[in-house]
């Protein structure tokens, strides 16, 4: 039998955005349930392997967080959602124990994740991303004495590779594959922390002991049962890096399973809200990542600005809107300054994986079709992943966009999509 | 920090409480978690439970993401190669 809850307001996902709204309208009164697949709350960002290792705005924030009176759901991962106030989670563990809530309004919270591109090798273990370096580093990997190559694009590449220095890493290649004029006028315009780290590597021209080089991506990883060297070029000259580990990201891409789900719409792969951050469907509303890659302080902003909305407390602080247009600023720019380049869709070779959930290789894909038909005729997408990994990169590669998304929405043990009843006939 | 040991394809590996099943393994030097359709190693990519490429069996319960997973004293995880 499934768990079952009552919440007036029931929040999906507890990084900074989920956090800001469940705090916001736990203190505004509400009754306010917070669902996250993690092991913490924190989300990606805010997770780390010490609480004490947390930033301050990340302790002030969770402590005040625990204080709302908020309810915090551990470990469990939302599979399925109706708009008219159900929602199912699969709990920890092994059982497929399923926990269903039935909510007055949703938050949805759930973040962003990496944007991964295929290149020759990048299947290869220990090519992973960027983000997925700082993930491993928080859940307890020693980088010590490994020699790094970090590459991709965005102000993540900076933060990762300091860490990575820190954690006894040799980093022998920070490449951004932006030219160096937009990030420049990128970084001349920012006063915070991803700002100030691009500012240093563009003035010092040098970071975490290498160069930071800019107008730079990698086009092929190589090795045998994992990585051992990555090739880079600038578009002119093509070099190699020795390399135990490759980080290679492009950017964020916000995780819009449940808001379409929903049938919340989107546009331009963002959900669309209006000033309350509610989405088009009544009673659901989306903060963070999922409205536009903006970052940390842009997810708290708006997820405050949910949080009261969701409560009944729209006008419960002026100060926010105006916060919100600062750092959606931050966003616009963001995006215009780290763009693909076009040189990054031929990266893959007729033989490249592009689906790594059923190794569908680049040739067995017709440019031609659809995303849809790409499911049924080569079964990229079709894998565990459900096209999380694939599907970005063959927007960028095609201009596939997602079509529907269905029930499961993360891959489940089968009893928890049967009925309670049918269930109770099993068990 | 509590230090323990867990089992990957019966090797003890050295682990702790705030470790994930992933982390370990990659500190003990094993970066084949499982074999793809087409018979390719492959190990963690996003670690953050969206990629499926670092899944293994954990206490006889297959496909678990292993960077979704904590370790826990005498863990027995088998890796798919």
């Amino acid at each position: 039998m499934a768990d079952r809850l009552d919440a007036q307001i029931a929040v999906v996902g507890a990084g900074p955005a989920g956090i800001a709204a469940a705090t916001r309208a736990a203190e505004a009164g509400s009754d306010v349930l917070v669902i996250d697949e993690a092991p913490g709350p924190g989300g990606q960002i805010w997770k780390h392997r010490r609480p004490e290792h947390a930033p301050r705005a990340a302790r002030k924030w969770l402590e005040r967080f625990v204080r709302s009176g908020a309810r915090l759901v551990r470990g469990a991962q939302v599979i399925a959602a109706t708009s008219d106030g159900e929602l199912r989670a699969e709990l920890p563990g092994a059982g497929g124990h399923m926990l269903d809530v039935r909510w007055g309004r949703l938050i949805l919270a759930t973040g962003a994740r990496e944007r991964f591109l295929p290149f020759p090798g990048w299947t290869l273990p220990n090519v992973i991303g960027v983000g997925a370096a700082q993930a491993l580093l928080k859940a307890g990997v020693s980088f010590q004495g490994r020699r790094v190559a970090i590459a991709g694009s965005g102000p993540l590449l900076l933060p990762a590779a300091a860490a990575l220095a820190a954690g006894g890493a040799r980093v022998g290649l920070v490449a951004e594959q932006a030219p160096f004029p937009s990030v420049a006028r990128f970084a001349g315009g920012l006063l915070r922390q991803p700002g100030k780290l691009l500012q240093a590597a563009m003035y010092r021209g040098r970071f975490a002991g290498t160069r930071y080089r800019t107008g730079t991506w990698i086009t092929s990883a190589r090795g045998d049962d994992r990585v051992r060297e990555a090739v880079y070029t600038d578009g002119n000259r093509s070099r190699t890096v020795a390399c135990d580990v490759l980080c290679c990201g492009y950017g964020l891409v916000p995780n819009l399973d449940l808001p379409m789900l929903l049938g919340c719409a989107t546009s331009a792969g963002k959900v669309v809200v209006d000033e309350r951050q509610q989405t088009s469907q009544d009673s659901i509303y989306c903060a963070g990542e999922l409205t536009g890659i903006g970052g940390v302080d842009l997810a708290l902003v708006e997820g405050e600005i949910a949080g009261l909305a969701a409560a009944g407390k729209s006008h419960g602080d002026r100060s926010l809107p105006a916060r919100r247009s600062r750092q959606a600023e931050f966003a616009a720019r963001l995006e215009a300054a780290f763009a693909l380049r076009d040189e990054l869709k031929s990266l893959a070779r007729p033989d490249t994986i592009v689906c790594r959930c059923e190794d569908v290789i680049l040739a067995r894909l017709d440019p031609r079709w659809r995303r849809r038909q790409a499911k049924l005729y080569s079964r990229a997408g079709m894998g565990p992943c459900q096209g999380r990994v694939c599907g970005p990169a063959l927007e960028f590669l095609f201009g596939w966009e997602s079509d529907t998304v269905r029930v499961p929405v993360r891959p489940t043990p089968l009893a928890g999509l049967a009925h309670k009843e049918e269930r109770a006939d099993t068990t | 920090m509590k230090r323990f040991s867990i089992f990957v394809d019966g090797q003890p590996i050295d682990a702790d409480e705030a470790a994930t099943v992933a982390a370990a393994m990659w500190n003990a030097g094993l970066s084949h978690f499982r074999t793809s359709v087409a018979g390719e190693r492959r190990g963690p990519l996003c670690a953050m439970g969206i990629c499926f490429e670092c899944r293994v069996t954990i206490d006889g319960v297959p496909h678990r993401r292993a960077c979704m997973e904590t370790c826990a004293p005498g863990m027995r995880v088998e890796t798919h190669g």
